[in-house]
Formats: structure tokens, C-alpha cells, sequence
């Protein structure tokens, strides 16, 4: 019965780590930071107010930054001691 | 979004994951055994037929808002995902995909392995790689037929799509019988990783209750808009430094190189 259930959490932790690895990727930041936007947009439009630009804003400051985060890691690693 | 849209992103998305699976079924067939890698090819296809035709009608019957806010949200953090890979692999911070390389690396690693038959198939070996290669690039290509045929109301237009794109690519690769290094993967990963991001985007926000400017016209701004951002960071991190190997962009091969900190995919 053991050794079942170990086996089915095992199963049940590789299928949660695939969708993570499909879904995520290497930044979960970005995954959070869409997350929040998204809330952000709802919250804006129940106000009426305009709220077709906060994705994009979102879009165009998530890429750069979770990108030079990735580039500046890269070059840390690359530094010898 | 009209039809035509809907097919071209569809195909383009479905062509790049076919390509890959069609690399590790050749090294499979070409290796081992040709009819134990068909076995396991056909077997991925049905348990992903399967999964289409249960998930299709459920997602449908998702009212639109709410469809659009999930499959939009997750569209996007996936298209995002995409996206950044593409760039860093323009910009040389990750080694460019390289399927002449995989092909040759999984026919040494199946050269290697024992033989085996097991359930009556000849060649376990050459049945499983194809089986897992094909079932796990299939469920990207269910993935973004669910979530881009859902969002138009269009599903059997999306599956045409990447049937269409499936069946081109595996019809190249049983004729060279060769892995489709010719194919510019690097460019259509950054291409449809623009296309995912603009989807995502509309999508998400539309979900989220905002109304675009010029409703799907909107479209129109937001891809290209994202394309030149992508081709921004790509100019900016290049003359910031490199780490692996030059890219070619238009030829969508290059030198490959050691791996970046980050996976292949």
C-alpha cells in the first residue's frame, strides 16, 4: 500500500513538474507578473475606466527585465573565481 | 481574427513542434527499428486524438469571458516563455536549436541502448522515444489548437491547421529521411513566439474585461509592435555580450555551442 501511494505521488510530482516546465518555463517572475497584470486589467476595467493598455505596458516591461536578469546571470557565470 | 489568421498562426506554431518530433522519430526509425519507431508513432497520435476529442467539447462549452481570460492569461505566459528563449538564442546568451545535432546525439545515445521485445514490440528502445518525443511535442500542438481554436470558436479550423502543418513536415522528413536542418527553426520559434505573446496578450486583456481600440483590428498594432520590441532586446543584449554561439538568423542553423544555464527546449 506504501510503496503505492509513494509510486502515485511520485507520478503525481512528475506530471505537476512537466505542466510547471510547459506552462512556466525557466522564469516563473513573468508567470507572476502576467498573474497580476491580469488582475490589475479587471480591476481597472469594473471602474470603466480604459484599461486596454496595461498588458501591453506589462508585456514590454516583463521581457526586458526577466531577459537582462537571464543575460547577467549568464555573464556572472562566465566570470572566472 | 479571421480564418486565414487563425490557420497561418496555428500552422506555423504546429510546424515547429513537428519538426522536432519528426527529428527524434527519425533517429529513432533510422538507428533501431523503422516499424517498432512507427508503433510508437501511431500509438502518441491516438492517446493525443483522444485527448483532443475529450478536452475539445469541454473547452467549448467555457463561456467566452472566461475562456479568454484563462486560455489568453495562459496563452501568454507561454507565448512569453517562448519568446524569451527565441531571444536569447538571437542575441547568442543560448545555444540556437540545432537539429542536425539532436539527430545525431539521440542516434549515438540509441545506438548504445540494449535491445529489447517487450508486449510484442520488436524494439521497446525505438518504440518508447518515439512514443514519448511525439506524445510530448503532440501536447504542445494540442495545447495551442485548444487554446487558439477555442478563442475563435474554431476548433476544427485549428486542428486543419495543424494537421496540415503535421502532415507537411513528417511527408518532408519520411522523404529526406534526413532531420530537417534546413528548415530556419530559429526564426519561426521568434516568429510564433511573437504570435503567442500578441495573441496572449489581446486575448488575456479581453478576458480581463478591457475593450481594445478597433476591436480585433487591434491586432494589426499589438503583433508588430512586439515583433520590434523582440528585435530591440535582441540588438541590445547582442552588443551587451555573447555567451554561446552565433546565431544565424536567417538561416536559422548556426554553430552550435555548449548550452546555456537554462534547457534545450
Amino acid at each position: 500500500m506504501r510503496a503505492v501511494l509513494r509510486a502515485l505521488w511520485s507520478g503525481l510530482r512528475r506530471f505537476a513538474a512537466f505542466w510547471y516546465d510547459f506552462i512556466v518555463g525557466d522564469d516563473w517572475r513573468v508567470a507572476a507578473a502576467i498573474v497580476a497584470a491580469l488582475a490589475v486589467t479587471y480591476a481597472v476595467s469594473r471602474t470603466g475606466i480604459a484599461s486596454w493598455w496595461i498588458m501591453p505596458l506589462a508585456v514590454a516591461t516583463v521581457l526586458p527585465v526577466s531577459l537582462w536578469r537571464a543575460a547577467r546571470g549568464a555573464r556572472s557565470r562566465d566570470r572566472p573565481g | 481574427m479571421n480564418g486565414s489568421a487563425l490557420f497561418v498562426a496555428v500552422f506555423l506554431a504546429c510546424a515547429v513542434e513537428a519538426v522536432e518530433a519528426t527529428t527524434i522519430v527519425l533517429a529513432a526509425g533510422t538507428a533501431r527499428d523503422w516499424r517498432s519507431a512507427t508503433s510508437g508513432l501511431l500509438s502518441a497520435v491516438a492517446v493525443l486524438a483522444i485527448i483532443v476529442a475529450a478536452l475539445g467539447p469541454a473547452v467549448s462549452a467555457v463561456p467566452l469571458q472566461g475562456l479568454r481570460l484563462v486560455v489568453g492569461g495562459l496563452l501568454l505566459v507561454f507565448g512569453l516563455q517562448w519568446l524569451r528563449k527565441a531571444i536569447l538564442r538571437a542575441s547568442g546568451h543560448k545555444a540556437v536549436h540545432d537539429e542536425a545535432r539532436i539527430f545525431r546525439d539521440q542516434i549515438e545515445a540509441a545506438a548504445e541502448a540494449p535491445s529489447r521485445r517487450i508486449a510484442g514490440v520488436a524494439d521497446w528502445y525505438a518504440f518508447t522515444l518515439s512514443f514519448k518525443g511525439v506524445l510530448l511535442e503532440g501536447l504542445e500542438v494540442v495545447f495551442i489548437v485548444l487554446t487558439f481554436g477555442s478563442n475563435q470558436h474554431d476548433i476544427p479550423l485549428a486542428t486543419i491547421a495543424a494537421a496540415a502543418a503535421v502532415v507537411v513536415v513528417a511527408a518532408t522528413g519520411a522523404a529526406v529521411r534526413a532531420p530537417l536542418a534546413r528548415v530556419p527553426e530559429n526564426t519561426l520559434k521568434f516568429v510564433v513566439g511573437v504570435m503567442l505573446t500578441g495573441f496572449g496578450t489581446f486575448w488575456g486583456a479581453e478576458g480581463a474585461g478591457a475593450d481594445w481600440p478597433g476591436s480585433d483590428a487591434a491586432l494589426l498594432v499589438l503583433v508588430p509592435l512586439i515583433a520590434l520590441l523582440a528585435a530591440g532586446i535582441v540588438v541590445a543584449l547582442r552588443s551587451s555580450g555573447r555567451r554561446v554561439g552565433i546565431p544565424d538568423m536567417v538561416r536559422g542553423g548556426g554553430r552550435p555551442a555548449t548550452v546555456g544555464e537554462e534547457g534545450q527546449r
